[in-house]
């Protein structure tokens, strides 16, 4: 029950018991405030691609737009740069020609990226093209996906789901893992490590204090 | 200008045509060696002025390659449809309209590059779709590649 959205019931998901999983995977004993707080912040705050390939482009657009808004959930503002987006929404039909670009798109993206595919053509192929000379079958072959969105094209309310899933899945992630694979342990007592936040803090206990020589 | 009127106008310019079965647009079905003077001739002719062409498209048939021309004209709003069947499946080859009808140009592009049908006289015959190292037409009936799936 560690993971919360705004504005969306615990119950309304679907699979919290995978995510509770990979949050326990992931982190291990040592999820620190501070990667809590890293975590809240990126995942209210995920700026996607201005990246669309066909007509779920259009829906996505409707999802950003005032009637669906999905800048209440902090997917914010369309980068019109790889390097500012935070996720990729592959909207669309993604041909064999397109699929070194996306790749490229998606390299270009500084780290932590994540990627939603989105509609059945980024899913799978699509329903019409899916056995064609041209066609990726799913995006997945080309760049890591972290949430399928099924539909042809899914409704705006599928997209911010699926983005609410996406922001779960921050959530659960641990930032530490690539860092530290085994997870110290520690005594209970022992307070975890705060990095000051602040400019005030971190002045007389960092640096020992230099002696100097007589 | 009716569909019979067309038709049989057509058939004071090529004695030889047939008459096609298209239900849509008029139809006629003429040689390659006739195609390029009846293009100039429909163009030309005051009564057809058939100045506009607005598809230009192939299909991959058994009795060979059929191109299909549909032109009308901006001035009387009336069309018609040429079809063109090639039969030399291995080579096939057709002179051009590009030089009739400017939009030919891109149209038979496309056509050689999905067909790998030869347009003599081409101002400028390359790719246009596909990637340079691509091998094989695509929407020929026996294209076959290691990407799609038989079935």
């Amino acid at each position: 029950m560690g993971i919360e959205i705004k504005s969306m019931a615990y119950e309304d998901f679907n699979d919290n018991e995978a995510l509770e999983e990979l949050q326990k995977s992931g982190s291990g004993v040592f999820m620190s405030s501070l990667e809590s707080l890293m975590n809240w912040g990126r995942s209210n705050s995920v700026w996607p691609l201005t990246f669309a390939t066909s007509c779920c482009g259009i829906e996505m657009m409707a999802t950003g737009g005032s009637r669906h808004d999905f800048a209440r959930f902090g997917i914010e503002v369309y980068r019109a740069s790889p390097r500012q987006a935070d996720v990729i929404v592959v909207a669309g039909t993604i041909v064999r020609k397109m699929a070194p670009v996306l790749k490229r798109l998606y390299d270009q993206m500084a780290d932590p990226k994540y990627v939603i595919a989105m509609g059945a053509c980024a899913v799978s192929g699509g329903p019409f093209y899916y056995n064609s000379y041209s066609v990726i079958r799913g995006v997945d072959q080309v760049i890591p996906v972290d949430v399928y969105i099924p539909g042809c094209p899914p409704r705006p309310e599928a997209l911010l789901y699926g983005v609410m899933q996406l922001q779960r899945k921050i959530k659960a992630r641990s930032s530490t893992k690539e860092v530290m694979p085994e997870p110290i342990q520690k005594q209970k007592e022992t307070v975890e490590p705060v990095m000051p936040i602040s400019e005030s803090a971190p002045s007389t206990q960092a640096t020992p204090p230099q002696t100097p020589a007589p | 200008m009716t569909r019979e009127e067309l038709i049989s106008l057509v058939a004071t310019l090529v004695p030889d045509m047939k008459p096609g079965a298209n239900k849509q647009y008029p139809e006629v079905i003429v040689t390659a060696a006739q195609l390029h003077e009846l293009a100039i001739a429909l163009k030309k002719t005051p009564e057809t002025t058939l100045d506009y062409l607005f598809c230009e498209t192939a299909v991959d048939r058994k009795d060979g390659f059929h191109m299909i021309y549909y032109v009308s004209s901006s001035v009387l709003h009336h069309s018609l449809m040429i079809r063109v069947v090639i039969p030399d499946k291995l080579n096939p080859v057709i002179p051009t309209v590009s030089d009739v009808w400017r939009a030919a140009e891109f149209y038979e592009r496309e056509i050689f590059d999905l067909f790998g049908i030869k347009f003599e006289n081409h101002p400028n015959l390359k790719r246009i779709f596909l990637d340079d190292d691509w091998v094989g037409y695509p929407l020929r009936k026996d294209y076959k590649d290691t990407f799609t799936i038989e079935r």
